[in-house]
């Protein structure tokens, strides 16, 4: 079977005032259908570099990138990002944030299928509010039911609950997971927080600090529900954490 | 600030002030300075002779036209400006250049565009706040965060759908700031065009005030009123800042 996603041999350098800064060195990685692969890295190693070039937002400077076997242009629905900063907007309703992406559909089935995303990510009740009067917790789930009720293929996902407190952070992984379970998508994630990477993923990416290439590629062993305190979870995370340099 | 304090406050202010001002009205002795209770007599009297709401309505109408033509022509063009890098810097050295020149120094050739009727201080409103709304709706598309921009292609949303659903909501905080900047400036200006020459008006009011019989009285409620307009028009401006579609950009 084809690959769902196929990096190959991908390089990034940006032009700075001080010089070229080679970010990317010959990634290479695939990601099946359906499969869950998270990428960490030091801080600044070239994470969100990667992801936005494999969603089409930034062209890489030699390799290739391909969805489905074909070569990435630009960014499309297939393929929806949760981005670091977080990018719900402002200006409009939870509701009207969830409807943004289905131009083109009947009004009531818009509505409809927003209420039902809403329920989903359990922001029932908060429909009319504004995201200025919800929670940064709130606000990720906004993100991650706009993303959802376009049905893409693939999510993209960049560091999506680092700013979280950390009990929210757990809790919207076992949100994920609960949502993954019953709809599925094909994930790539970016975090640089190893135990989310354990916790989510069937396979964890190791790239070196900046400029990035892939150290190691290893699968994660456990089933779902995976156990957070687990002796061998722990093993695995000490392992990642060794090989970040930690 | 509590609701109370935020009307209580400026309201003792302006009561002191006005203690004050009577006092070095009757400590001077002077006649030509009149006490506020002369003024709110001369605005009695304007009011009885069913002008003032004329003048008031005649200066309201200049500043609405040119406000308005400058609103519908300066948003599309702040907007296309901020996006468009290249306009923009074609553009925005032209307006640098244009906008410190005090609508006041147009005045004469206004009058020789334009005459001494309605379209010359139209003219002058229009060009006083034109720039305010400019640079403020410039300002703003520049300062829209990428990732707002991103998403909306993400999902498809490009062309004309983009302005309309990013960039315009995007920028509309400073855009009414600008506008708001703009009225002020206005308001402003319709004044000082109006005391050349035209026959209605606020401006006009003073002016004439003291040329038909040195009546500072009047003088003074004309300037008054044009306080309490100008008050009332800011404060229509300021609650657009508090629709929930641009609070978010203000901080509460
Ligand atoms: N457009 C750009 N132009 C120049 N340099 C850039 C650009 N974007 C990113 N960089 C640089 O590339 C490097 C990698 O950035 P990137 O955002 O991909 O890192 P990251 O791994 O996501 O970091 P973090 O963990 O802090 O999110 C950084 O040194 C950054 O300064
Ligand atoms: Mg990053």
């Amino acid at each position: 079977m084809a690959a769902k996603i196929a990096v190959r041999n991908l390089w990034k350098i940006y032009p700075t005032p001080d010089g070229p800064l080679s970010v990317l060195e010959g990634i290479d990685f695939t990601v099946a259908e359906g499969e869950f692969v998270a990428v960490v890295g030091p801080s600044g190693c070239g994470k969100t570099t990667l992801l936005n070039i494999v969603a089409g937002f930034e062209p890489g400077d030699r390799g290739a990138v391909a969805v489905d076997a074909v070569p990435v242009s630009g960014p499309s629905r297939k393929g929806i990002v949760i981005s670091q900063q977080g990018s719900v907007f402002p200006w409009l309703t939870v509701r009207r944030n969830l409807m943004f992406g289905l131009d083109g559909l009947p009004r009531q089935e818009k509505r409809r299928l927003a209420d039902h995303y809403a329920e989903l990510v359990g922001l029932k009740g908060f429909e009319e509010a504004f995201p200025y009067q919800t929670s940064g917790g709130m606000l990720k789930r906004v993100e991650v039911a706009r993303a959802l009720v376009v049905k893409p293929e693939i999510l993209y996902m960049d560091e999506p609950f680092a700013a979280l407190d950390a009990l929210t952070r757990v809790r919207m992984r076992l949100e994920l997971l609960r949502i993954l379970a019953q709809e599925k998508h094909t994930v790539l994630l970016v975090t640089h927080d190893v135990e989310e990477a354990i916790h989510l993923a069937d396979r964890i990416l190791i790239l070196s600090s900046r400029p990035a290439s892939i150290r190691s590629i290893l699968k994660v062993p456990f089933a779902q529900p995976r156990k957070l305190t687990s002796p061998e979870f722990i093993e695995l995370k000490e392992q990642i954490l060794r090989e970040l340099g930690v | 600030m509590r609701g109370k304090t935020k009307i209580l406050a400026p309201a003792v202010l302006v009561s002191v002030l006005v203690v004050l001002w009577w006092a070095a009205v009757a400590v001077s002795e002077t006649i030509i300075v009149p006490t506020p209770w002369r003024v709110v007599l001369g605005i009695v009297e304007l009011a009885r002779q069913g002008t003032l709401l004329d003048h008031i309505a005649a200066s309201l109408f200049r500043v609405g036209s040119g406000y308005l033509l400058a609103a519908a022509l300066a948003i599309p063009l702040g907007i296309f400006m901020g996006w468009f890098h290249g306009l923009f810097a074609a553009l925005n050295p032209l307006t640098q250049i244009l906008r410190p020149i005090s609508p006041i120094a147009w005045i004469p050739l206004a009058i020789i565009w334009f005459g001494v009727g309605n379209m010359a201080p139209i003219f002058l409103i229009f060009l006083s706040s034109f720039f305010p709304i400019v640079l403020e709706t410039t300002a703003g598309v520049h300062t829209i965060e990428r990732q707002y921009i991103r998403a909306a292609q993400n999902f498809g949303v490009g062309g004309a759908a983009l302005f309309r659903q990013v960039v315009v909501p995007a920028a509309l905080p400073h855009i009414i700031v600008g506008m708001r900047i703009s009225l002020g400036v206005a308001w402003l200006v319709v004044v000082a065009a109006e005391m050349i020459a035209l026959k209605s008006g606020l401006g006009y009011l003073i002016i004439d005030s003291r040329n038909a019989g040195n009546r500072y009285d009047l003088v003074v409620a004309g300037m008054a009123i044009i306080g309490v307009i100008g008050l009332v028009l800011d404060n229509a401006m300021r609650r657009l800042e508090r629709l929930k579609e641009v609070r978010w950009k203000y901080g509460r």
